[in-house]
């Protein structure tokens, strides 16, 4: 170590005149930053990921935390940012891995499209009084089809219909396993997605037995590593999610290490204690998209045609053919996952630099569906940054189906997006494994601050719906025109297929 | 019992499948199907320990995947990843297999009379009494037993020049053993295998599984067992603990 060591991020400071010296702060930060000496609280600001949890927890609100500001020469290119890692590469020769979502300054494009509103010549509809249709199907949509007459001069559907997932409301909670995140935290999402009439994913950790209550709301997923799937798990899930990327690292496959695979997780994933539990980047049974078909028929054969099958990949740059090829495969949805995605590991650079906005990848995947006449066919999940109800709505009127949101749902149990999920030491219980660090989420409770965060923003998007003359999911979607472009370039314009402000 | 036939000559995958799930629900132990010829997905996700089905003809991919449970024996050669992500059951294969024959596999046996392509025994893993058993008795191609997690790998190389044709022999394998008669040249073993001598224990294993393969393919069991075995181990059980920093 010849670089020496990077002075702290966050500055803690305590109020001596405000602490009570009730020692809340001690208990409740997993970092151990607090210790007491004497008649004072004494903090190592060193150890701190500004996970707020001391703050919340302080009866006498004297904590306080800052940023603490830059004290290298300033530089516009070599950022505090740019040095550090390579303070930490220098020092260890490592891949640097890093949780949450991309952290760059990149332009948000939702913030640059805004959403219509009707004014005189058509009026908005009164969500309070009109019927507002936010239910929606997900999964496979015939062709066409086949209606026969009875003698009682009544229709009879000849077509057989695929299975669909019945969604009340078109926001879902994306895959984020057990192990990676808590059971508490599972539960809490679990609950809250049956009660809303909604769905969330396993991730690739297994369907732990305290989930089974919820598993018609529970997507399972199948990733390269294969953990916990077996032929329970896949005729327990309501659907089937394949895996092949993730937004926040797109091309390659996950790690879990050995240290968080303790007993129930082990159990869960089917791998003994402390193994690492290793996905590697490719499944090793698709080497191309008619693998996939197989995979996804296999699949299908296996649970006797019950279930629709999802396809998640991660926006990159020619999304649009890849999903092209997917809706032709027999699955019945696909999830396209934007650069934006969280995780609760992925080496920085893939992050931060792989992969394309959702925004773009949608509206490309819905024009080239759309291109080829399959749109109709399958459904379309977008992920990856869904930050609001703006942002929902408007990847629906760019062409998704419904969203899965992963990030927000968490923030709504209390996560601050302190970005250390790889740590296993999540003050607020998600994501982590410790007992007494998981206890600190109450299922009851957390599902209703997650439950009502659906509720809320299912609100806003009828609202928004009614504003802009729309009364139902199916005219929204791929409502290009409800949409302008707010600052955008002319080819940005062309990929989204909006106008711009004032067109 | 009197084993069920099936005449599978033209008939889809599908029906197939759905007519074999009516059988075993009727509780019927024995099925025979007949003039097989590439039908994918055969026994797929089916139960029951005492079914066994055998297969005549050639059966496509993923044969018995999620399977749990039954035996199927294929009198033929087999198309790719039979005994896909399976659970338990055992596969027998009087002929040769393609590729990713047992890919994450979790447990059950898997018994093959001739060669596999490539990636064979790739992520099996095991878990408590489950431990997967892939036994080739010909060659095996590149990427054999790659990241493997658990389980047990055996080539035996029968009538061919080497047991592994190609490289990348047990990369990122973190658990399990690959045992492998003769000796394997160094050179082909992927990142994070290394070869080791048998134990006891690994010689008992070995010849349990040695002599259900004679006994399957009517082969001279005194041949295999005089021969010069050897084992590839996970390096490491971390192997990539030491690649990461955090942020
Ligand atoms: S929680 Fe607040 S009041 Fe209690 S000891 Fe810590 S700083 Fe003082
Ligand atoms: S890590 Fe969290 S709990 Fe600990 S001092 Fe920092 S903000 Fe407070």
């Amino acid at each position: 170590m010849t670089t020496g060591a990077t002075p702290p991020k966050y500055k803690i400071k305590i109020d001596d005149d405000e602490c009570m010296l009730c020692e809340r702060c001690i208990d409740n930060c997993s970092y151990g930053v607090f210790r007491r000496e004497g008649q004072k609280i004494v903090a190592d600001s060193r150890k701190c990921t500004a996970c707020h949890r001391c703050i919340a927890m302080c009866p006498r609100d004297a904590i306080t935390l800052i940023e603490k500001p830059n004290d290298y020469r300033s530089h516009p290119l070599w950022t505090r940012d740019a040095r550090e890692a390579i303070y930490k590469q220098a020092n260890s020769g490592q891949i640097i891995l890093s949780g949450m979502g991309n952290a760059r300054d990149y332009p948000i494009i939702f913030d640059r499209i805004v959403l219509d509103a009707c004014q005189v010549t058509n009026p908005s509809i009164d969500p309070l009084r009109e019927p507002m249709e936010l239910r929606t199907y997900i999964g496979k949509k015939p062709r066409q089809i086949t209606l026969e007459k009875t003698k009682s001069g009544d229709c009879d559907l000849k077509t057989k219909l695929s299975p669909n997932l019945k969604l009340e409301t078109p926001v879902m909670i994306g895959h984020m396993s057990y192990g990676a995140i808590s059971l508490n935290a599972q539960l809490s999402m679990a609950k809250a997605v049956s009660e809303m009439g909604t769905f969330m994913g396993t991730g690739e950790g297994g369907l732990h037995k305290k989930l089974y209550p919820y598993q018609d709301h529970m997507i399972v997923q199948v990733a390269s590593g294969r953990f916990g799937v077996d032929i329970n798990y896949l005729e327990r899930g309501a659907a089937i999610e394949i895996k092949i990327g993730q937004g926040a690292k797109p091309g390659i496959g996950g790690h879990l290490p050995g240290e968080k695979v303790e007993e129930e997780v082990s159990k869960t994933r089917m791998v003994p204690l402390h193994s690492d539990a290793i996905s590697p980047a490719p499944h090793h049974d698709i080497y191309s998209i008619e693998d996939l078909a197989q995979l996804v028929r296999s699949l299908k054969e296996a649970t006797e045609w019950k279930k629709p099958v999802f396809v998640k990949i991660a926006a990159v740059h020619n999304v649009a053919a890849i999903a092209a090829g997917i809706a032709r495969s027999s699955a019945d949805v696909v999830v396209v996952d934007g650069f934006r995605g969280g995780t609760g590991a992925a080496p920085r650079v893939f992050r931060d630099h792989v992969g394309i906005p959702i925004e773009a990848a949608i509206a490309a995947v819905d024009d080239k569906l759309r291109q080829q006449g399959i749109r109709n066919e399958v459904s379309l999940v977008a992920s990856g940054g869904i930050r609001d109800s703006a942002d929902l709505t408007k990847a629906i009127a760019l062409g998704a189906d419904a969203v899965y949101i992963g990030t927000a749902a968490l923030i709504a149990m209390g996560c601050r997006v302190c970005g250390s999920c790889y740590r296993g030491l999540c003050p607020w219980g998600i994501a982590t494994q410790k007992p007494e660090l998981v206890s600190r989420i109450n299922p009851d409770e957390a599902s209703k601050n997650v439950a009502n965060l659906i509720k809320g923003w299912t609100l806003e998007l009828a609202e928004l719906m009614g504003a802009a003359g729309i009364n139902s999911l199916e005219s929204l979607r791929g409502n290009r025109d409800r949409l302008r472009g707010y600052m955008l370039d002319e080819e940005m314009l062309k990929v989204l297929d909006i106008k711009p402000i004032g067109a | 019992m009197e084993p069920v036939t099936i005449d599978a000559k033209n008939l889809h995958y599908t029906p197939l499948n759905i007519r074999i799930r009516e059988l075993i629900a009727e509780g019927k132990k024995k099925i025979i199907l007949n003039n097989i010829c590439g039908q994918r997905f055969i026994g797929n996700g089916i139960r029951g320990d005492d079914v066994e089905i055998t297969v005549n003809g050639v059966p496509g991919g993923d044969l018995g995947m999620f399977m749990c449970g039954p035996t199927i024996i294929v009198r033929g050669n087999c198309d790719h990843a039979p005994g896909n992500t399976m659970d338990s059951g055992k596969i027998v294969i009087y002929g040769s297999a393609g590729d990713a024959t047992a890919h994450s596999m979790r447990g059950g046996e898997v018994f093959v009379k001739c060669d596999i392509g490539y990636r064979g025994g790739i992520h099996m893993k095991e878990y408590s009494e489950k431990r997967p058993v892939l036994v080739v008795g010909g060659k095996a191609g590149s990427f054999s037993g790659e990241y493997m997690a658990g389980g047990l790998l055996i080539i035996l190389g029968i009538d061919r020049e080497a047991p592994v044709k190609g490289k990348g022999i047990g990369s990122g394998i973190h658990g399990g053993k690959i045992i492998i008669r003769g000796d394997i040249d160094e050179k082909l073993l992927g990142i994070g295998a290394k070869k080791e001598q048998l134990t006891e224990d690994d010689r008992k294993d070995l010849e349990k599984y040695l002599k259900e393969y004679c006994r399957l393919f009517d082969y001279d069991y005194k041949e295999l067992s005089e021969s010069v075995y050897t084992k590839i181990v996970p390096a490491s059980a971390r192997p990539f603990a030491g690649k990461y920093c955090w942020e």
